[in-house]
């Protein structure tokens, strides 16, 4: 049965079948030139309407998503997709543009558009916003573009370093990179081996000079740390003529109660499908919208949506503009999405937003503090990273505590990062999150340190209940299987 | 507390004291003051019946058009099952695959779309998704580039969009973008021969073009591959069902946009990129890539693999920076291509073909239109008109219809060009009364 079930699409194809329905056109047929012919048909399935139906609802078994349990990942802000949210963003009337039509035939979307680069602007302290970027490390990319670009609008070509945190997000290196820069490492503040992930300003003094782009910043920081000398590393940035990027994966905790442009950044980028609930899809499509200062305004890239008197207009690529990042205005579908969000929370609730999922962490962490090793004892915001288990006779890994949570239907953290810690469990419970499942989750953790003690091998061999067991990564990289006749040649 | 927010004031009160701190407040002391307080200029809430009113008056102020136009996105038929799948919680709701054990779904339609990709596109390896045709050829062009051949060559009959894109991702790497000049709605393989040197990291093509024209691409690999360029072309995949394929063109890496594949206009997204490359050029490949292996128990499972190639674990050594994709959007591309499957697919793309096929012949009946190349095309094709294109468009937008692309919104000595785009979905009637209309004029 399970076997049936677990079936490719692929397997389940019998010739002849068929799930579609097309009408009968009364044109002619035309005929195609041989010579532009692909020799075999793409093998696709063959199968029915109700094949299909039952394949992907078995497949969808197979994945934990937040509606059916808790889903702590750090730094990924796992919140609650409302459904209203997405019933708005299905009317055909958004759906069904075509993103050419006339802008008069479109205002409806534009003003959606236009008004979410309003309120994230508000919410950021920044002037204005593009909803172009699909996700945040495409966000970031942008943004180091504009960067770029405003040092080179001046005539200083020398600035080829961003500065990144050993403790950022991966993507920061990465997206410097990909737009050209070298990365230099800022030290965290450390004793001893205890770092918490702030910058050591000593070292930012150190390493800025004038070939000094900018730094990358995400505030509060990957370890929960709101970063309190803000103000004073975004002085000796600007006085060394860098700029800020302000990583908005972690803007959740501060939402309403500081803004990123009045602690000095001048480029952000927000993750809509973190911050502002629009569904993460196994991995997009998400929405990583760049914002500006007013000086930065003209490297935007195109196409920039604005309004004249009372119509909603859609501008091309201005003379300072990086230029395009997208084919048309981006994720437009999740914009719409977010928009329906941030109105349902309106300004009277934002604060709460943060406030909660500044609570549920420091709950957490202090409920646990005392079976998990936590390098970082001060209050965090919607964060906080242990070290692995404290008691630990056996030598338990974070992967095998990781392992375990997926037996109590509950997504482990994100583990292994920050690169701090040896052991890291970034934990983070967001705001819709209530005391009595973060009591469930605590009561778990710590039955899971427990059984570390007496009984090791229960967490080795976890998870023992789930679809599959644990996995043999190394085979798959070894002899990389990434396509059904892979299978078959086997 | 709003309805999303589940703490009560005893829940608060508990929580603050575990901690062991006497406020809310506390929680954000370390933040400056200097920082807070700020009263933001931003709209109260509204209740559910109210956002359903303001939404209904913003729907009302769009007004769907019927499209006789493509330049990047095609109207085709959305199947009910696949958003009534996509929106399952499970699908919809979940993050990157991690955690392998608890996201066998996400992997395993991942390794469905893979191998529907390539499939369609005859090469050896397809990756997880990109966010659009356009970003996925930027990254194909990072792919191809070294330190010593930073030159790449585009054919001018690329999407200007795509184009733009290119422009825009190659200039802080200091990669060289040269055109490969257009002969008669196609590029000129003799330009491409004597612009290729030992500089040249590839050669970009799109096919079918910006015209809608099938470009013939016999002998280029061979060139190309004589001076060691890579061979990158993005083709539109729904042509993928009849058209020679990458594979069979030998092209080294292949890109384009899915949106053909029945995901809505959506005013321009999410639509997803596809990028497909040969075994050779597996692990210079950006982004997410999805592949077998067994449990403890010998159960065949699924898992991300060669991740050293990804942010995550290289961070400014990765391949990319690409971490989320369009991930909700493969399993779109994957349950559509299951329900057509090897015969809908050929039938929704040949009822296309017949269409614009139709629709060109009649519109070159018609003293007012004529075709400039003459070169066989899909299921778009560019027309030079002695009529103005924006009075075109006015007139057929009031009854309702989005008329052709006009070639002049790229280009200003274009400005005669007009470009139609026809799908299954339009119907015979539709067609005729807009050649009815266009005769009139």
């Amino acid at each position: 049965m399970a076997k049936y079930y677990g079936d490719l699409i692929f397997e389940k194809s019998v010739e002849g079948r068929k799930g579609y329905s097309l009408p009968v056109s009364p044109v002619k047929d035309y005929d195609m030139d041989e010579n532009l012919l692909r020799e075999e048909e793409a093998d696709l399935p063959e199968v029915s309407e109700f094949d299909v139906v039952r394949h992907y609802t078995n497949v969808s078994f197979k994945n934990h998503g937040i509606e059916k349990g808790f889903y702590p990942l750090g730094s990924c802000t796992m919140k609650y997709n409302p459904k209203i949210n997405l019933e708005v963003s299905k009317d055909p009337r958004f759906t069904s543009l075509h993103p050419y039509q006339p802008v008069e035939t479109v205002q409806g979307i534009l003003q959606i558009y236009y008004e979410t680069q309003k309120m994230l602007a508000e919410i950021s302290g920044l002037d204005t916003y593009s909803l172009n970027p699909y996700a945040g490390a495409h966000g970031e990319h942008v943004g180091l573009m504009i960067i770029r670009a405003y040092h080179e609008a001046k005539g200083d070509f020398k600035r080829t370093k961003i500065i990144v945190p050993d403790s950022a997000h991966g993507t920061n290196p990465a997206s410097a990179a990909v737009a050209g820069f070298d990365v230099v490492e800022v030290k965290s503040n450390c004793e001893g081996d205890h770092c918490d992930g702030t910058v050591d300003i000593d070292h930012l003094k150190e390493v800025l000079d004038d070939e000094v782009a900018g730094i990358m910043l995400t505030n509060p920081n990957t370890v929960g740390m709101f970063e309190k000398d803000i103000l004073e590393m975004a002085k000796l940035v600007h006085d060394a003529g860098g700029l800020l990027y302000y990583d908005g994966a972690n803007l959740n905790p501060i939402l309403g109660v500081a803004r990123p442009g009045d602690m000095g950044f001048d480029i952000t980028h927000i993750n809509l499908h973190k911050t502002f609930s629009t569904p993460h899809g196994g991995g997009g499509p998400g929405s990583g919208p760049v914002g500006v200062t007013k000086e930065l305004k003209p490297f935007l890239p195109a196409p920039v949506v604005r309004k004249a008197g009372d119509l909603y207009l859609v501008d091309g690529i201005g003379k300072d503009s990086i230029g395009q990042v997208s084919h048309f205005l981006g994720n437009i579908n999740v914009v719409i999405k977010a928009y329906s969000y941030l109105r349902t929370i309106g300004k009277d609730n934002l604060r709460d937003i943060a406030k909660l999922s500044t609570l549920n962490a420091n709950y957490v962490k202090e409920s646990l503090k005392s079976h998990y090793k936590l390098p970082v004892q001060e209050i965090c915001k919607h964060e906080f990273v242990f070290d692995g288990l404290k008691d630990n006779p056996h030598g338990l890994r974070a992967l095998d505590v990781a392992k375990r949570l997926l037996d109590f239907d509950m997504h482990p953290p994100t583990v292994y990062f920050p690169l701090l810690y040896r052991e890291a469990m970034m934990i983070e419970p967001p705001e819709n999150e209530s005391k009595q499942t973060l009591d469930a989750f605590i009561d778990i953790m710590k039955k899971i340190a427990e059984e570390a003690k007496e009984d090791p091998e229960t967490l080795k061999k976890a998870p023992l209940t789930t679809p599959v067991r644990r996995l043999d990564e190394a085979q798959a990289a070894r002899n990389p299987r990434v396509k059904f006749k892979d299978l078959l040649e086997d | 507390m709003h309805k999303y927010l589940p703490h009560t004031e005893k829940d608060i009160e508990k929580m603050l004291e575990r901690i062991g701190v006497s406020s809310m407040d506390d929680l954000f002391a370390e933040i400056p003051d200097a920082l807070k307080g700020v009263d933001l200029d931003l709209p109260e809430s509204l209740s559910e019946i109210e956002l359903r009113e303001h939404f209904e008056r913003l729907a009302s102020q769009n007004e769907p058009l019927v499209p006789f136009m493509g330049a990047g996105a095609y109207d085709h038929y959305t199947p009910s099952v696949i958003p009534y799948l996509l929106e399952r919680q499970e699908f919809m709701t979940a993050y990157t695959p991690y955690q392998p054990e608890v996201s066998q779904g996400t992997l395993q339609y991942i390794f469905e779309y893979q191998t529907m990709i390539t499939e369609l596109t005859g090469m050896d390896v397809s990756n997880a998704s990109m966010y659009d045709g356009a970003t996925a050829t930027a990254e194909a062009m990072f792919m191809a580039v070294k330190k010593k051949r930073k030159k790449v060559l585009v054919a001018a009959t690329i999407n200007p969009n795509v184009l733009n894109v290119l422009r825009t991702y190659a200039h802080p790497r200091g990669i060289e973008i040269v055109l490969v000049d257009e002969a008669d709605g196609v590029f000129d393989k003799d330009d491409l021969a004597e612009k290729l040197d030992e500089d040249t990291a590839a050669f970009i093509v799109q096919t079918p073009n910006v015209y809608g024209i099938i470009e013939s691409l016999e002998g280029v690999a061979d060139k190309l591959q004589d001076n060691k360029s890579l061979f990158i072309i993005n083709q539109d995949p729904s042509t993928l069902a009849y058209l020679k394929t990458p594979a069979e063109w030998g092209a080294d890496i292949a890109v384009g946009d899915c949106q053909t594949l029945g995901v809505p206009l959506s005013y321009g997204g999410p639509y997803i990129g596809y990028m497909a490359t040969t075994g050779k050029l597996m692990r210079q490949m950006p982004g997410r890539i999805c592949g077998v292996t067994e449990d403890v128990e010998g159960k065949r499972a699924y898992v991300l693999t060669l991740q050293a190639r990804e942010q995550h674990i290289r961070r400014e050594k990765a391949k990319s920076n690409i971490c989320s994709n369009q991930s909700l959007m493969a399993l779109h591309v994957t349950i559509y291509l299951s329900l057509m499957g090897k015969k809908g697919l050929k039938e929704v793309q040949k009822t296309s073909y017949n269409h614009a096929h139709y629709l060109k012949s009649m519109l070159e009946k018609l003293p007012s239109f004529e075709d400039p190349f003459e070169k066989p095309f899909f299921k778009e094709f560019t027309l030079k008109t002695t009529l103005d294109p924006d009075r075109i468009n006015q007139v057929l937008r009031e009854k309702g219809y989005l008329g052709p692309l006009a070639q002049g919104r790229f280009a200003e000595e274009k400005k005669d060009l007009v470009t139609f785009a026809v799908t299954e979905k339009r119907t015979k009637e539709q067609m005729d009364e807009v050649i009815r209309i266009l005769g009139a004029m």
